[in-house]
């Protein structure tokens, strides 16, 4: 363990682990309650298309992922609003040619050979300094965001009809959200990996809905868990050679299976 | 002679081409307790929505205290129907209440010590002031709905609009709603569609039975009393057909009755 601990890289993922978990417990109880986590996973996988674009035309992969994460949440946003009963299908299509395009452009570049497996499931070898301050930067901004339309968001997620009619601006909040889904799957992309990262927004905020009373309890709640869950998942990811991202997904699936059986165990 | 709480001339209104309502006119008097009944598609909660100016009749006008509803600073207390609720979330009752002044916040977006001490005396009001903190989805169906009467109480307002309080509340739950908004009504005029016809007749004044038009009935004092002191003598279950039969036992029977 101690000796994990020394190494420069695993200190690196640790950060960003500690960091991330704070953007999933800000993020992932609004998107459970807001019923966005396929629209989550649209992103995720839109972004696949990004990271193709980026490798294909040898510009940087970060601004290539943000640029079609943000241009997904944009789509997706867009559409659930306007066109709600067809909002799952086009969401399918998103995520779908999102990712097929990634795959091609990556099949079309010659001599390719960076390792795709890592932005997909994620590499705790992959996360350098420069991710962790971006992601420090990214909580910061989340955590200001979300302290600032708390009632908002609060009244958005219990009843955006009554919302809507009290002056709270349900669009913008809506895009605001997916806007942030998009930030945090691409900032996350190297340690957990695009589509590990929609498992973890959801689990948590899963968990602690069943054990707390307001919003705030369930950020924290979900802060605390997915600091567990990333810690142990790189630990284990270290030990025995896995992938970052799914060592994380199965320890957080194991968690979320124990939490729901404890609450309702625990009510008989 | 003041303005009517609320003016309704020569109201219509469609959806895609589809009338909904045609050249509606009433009056609701200040005070008043007006229960709108009606068929469902029949265009009650329309006119719910053209009352408070949520949407705008295709022709003719609302008034409300000779205003327009987006002009008149008249506020309006309103109670939507128990659909869009995520139980889910959770979230506490004092939350909620203060719901009904997300319009008027601070800068910060914050509630101040004013808006709290609202909430309370809402809750209050409602009887629910020992559930504050308790998570909304802990809460029976009826209680649920008065915290969402405090949340329109609130904003203090003139006028208070209930689209079906009571459709998914037990008898003794749906009286207590009534109780209430009889209470309530002594300082504000009420509004409440519902489809309930024995509640309606026991404590609504006037009866607006609206499909595409509108016809306005008083009810008269007598006729509620005797109503009322029904639905009071009842716990636990009364429903439609008791009620009916209870009204027909009231109806003197005849030799021919006797036959039949």
């Amino acid at each position: 363990m101690l000796e994990a601990l020394q190494m420069p890289f695993f200190q690196h993922a640790l950060a960003a682990g500690f960091l991330i978990a704070i953007a999933i417990g800000l993020i992932g109880p609004l998107t459970m309650a807001n019923r966005m986590t396929f629209m989550s996973g649209g992103i995720a996988h839109a972004t696949y298309g990004g990271v193709g674009a980026a490798i294909f035309f040898g510009t940087s992969v970060l601004t290539g992922a943000m640029v079609a994460a943000l241009l997904a949440a944009a789509v997706i946003s867009f559409v659930a609003y306007r066109y709600a009963h067809r909002a799952d299908t086009v969401i399918g299509i998103v995520w779908a040619v999102g990712m097929a395009i990634g795959v091609i452009l990556s099949d079309m570049t010659p001599g390719y050979n960076v390792d795709l497996m890592s932005f997909l499931f994620g590499s705790i070898l992959a996360v350098g300094l420069e991710d962790i301050q971006m992601m420090a930067l990214f909580d910061l901004t989340a955590l200001g965001l979300v302290w600032y339309f708390y009632y908002d968001f609060i009244a958005l997620s219990f009843d955006p009809v009554f919302a809507r009619l009290q002056g709270v601006k349900t669009e913008l909040l809506h895009l605001l959200l997916l806007g942030l889904v998009a930030v945090t799957v691409v900032l996350a992309m190297r340690l957990v990996g695009l589509i590990m990262l929609i498992a973890l927004l959801t689990m948590p905020s899963f968990s602690a809905e069943r054990y707390v009373r307001s919003l705030g309890g369930m950020v924290i709640f979900s802060i605390i868990v997915s600091i567990i869950y990333i810690v142990t998942g790189l630990f284990l990811a270290y030990w025995y050679d896995l992938s970052a991202g799914a060592s994380i997904v199965i320890v957080a699936a194991f968690g979320t299976i124990s939490l729901f059986l404890i609450k309702k165990y625990r009510k008989r | 002679m003041s303005e009517p709480a609320v003016r309704v001339r020569n109201v219509t209104f469609s959806y895609n081409g589809d009338p909904v309502l045609e050249n509606i006119s009433f009056d609701v008097e200040t005070g008043d307790f007006l229960a709108i009944i009606g068929p469902n598609g029949g265009g009650k909660s329309t006119l719910l929505k053209l009352m408070m100016g949520i949407v705008k009749p295709l022709e003719g006008d609302v008034r409300l205290f000779g205003k327009e509803p987006e002009k008149s600073d008249v506020v309006i207390g309103y109670v939507p129907q128990e659909t869009g609720h995520n139980l889910d979330f959770p979230v506490t009752v004092f939350d909620v209440v203060l719901m009904g002044l997300l319009h008027r916040r601070n800068r910060w977006r914050r509630y101040d010590a004013d808006s709290r001490q609202k909430a309370f005396e809402a809750l209050g009001k409602v009887n629910m002031s020992e559930y504050a903190d308790r998570r909304i989805a802990e809460l029976s169906g009826g209680q649920r709905q008065r915290v969402m009467i405090a949340r329109a109480l609130i904003s203090d307002p003139q006028i208070l609009m209930l689209d079906e309080p009571t459709a998914s509340i037990d008898f003794n739950g749906q009286r207590e709603i009534f109780d209430l908004l009889e209470r309530l009504n002594e300082k504000m005029t009420v509004i409440v569609v519902s489809h309930d016809m024995s509640m309606v007749m026991g404590y609504a004044r006037h009866a607006l039975y609206v499909h595409k038009t509108a016809v306005m009935h008083t009810i008269d004092a007598h006729t509620r009393y005797q109503i009322k002191r029904q639905l009071q003598g009842h716990e636990g279950h009364y429903c439609g057909a008791e009620f009916w039969q209870d009204m027909g036992r009231k109806i003197e029977c005849t030799e021919e009755c006797r036959h039949a």
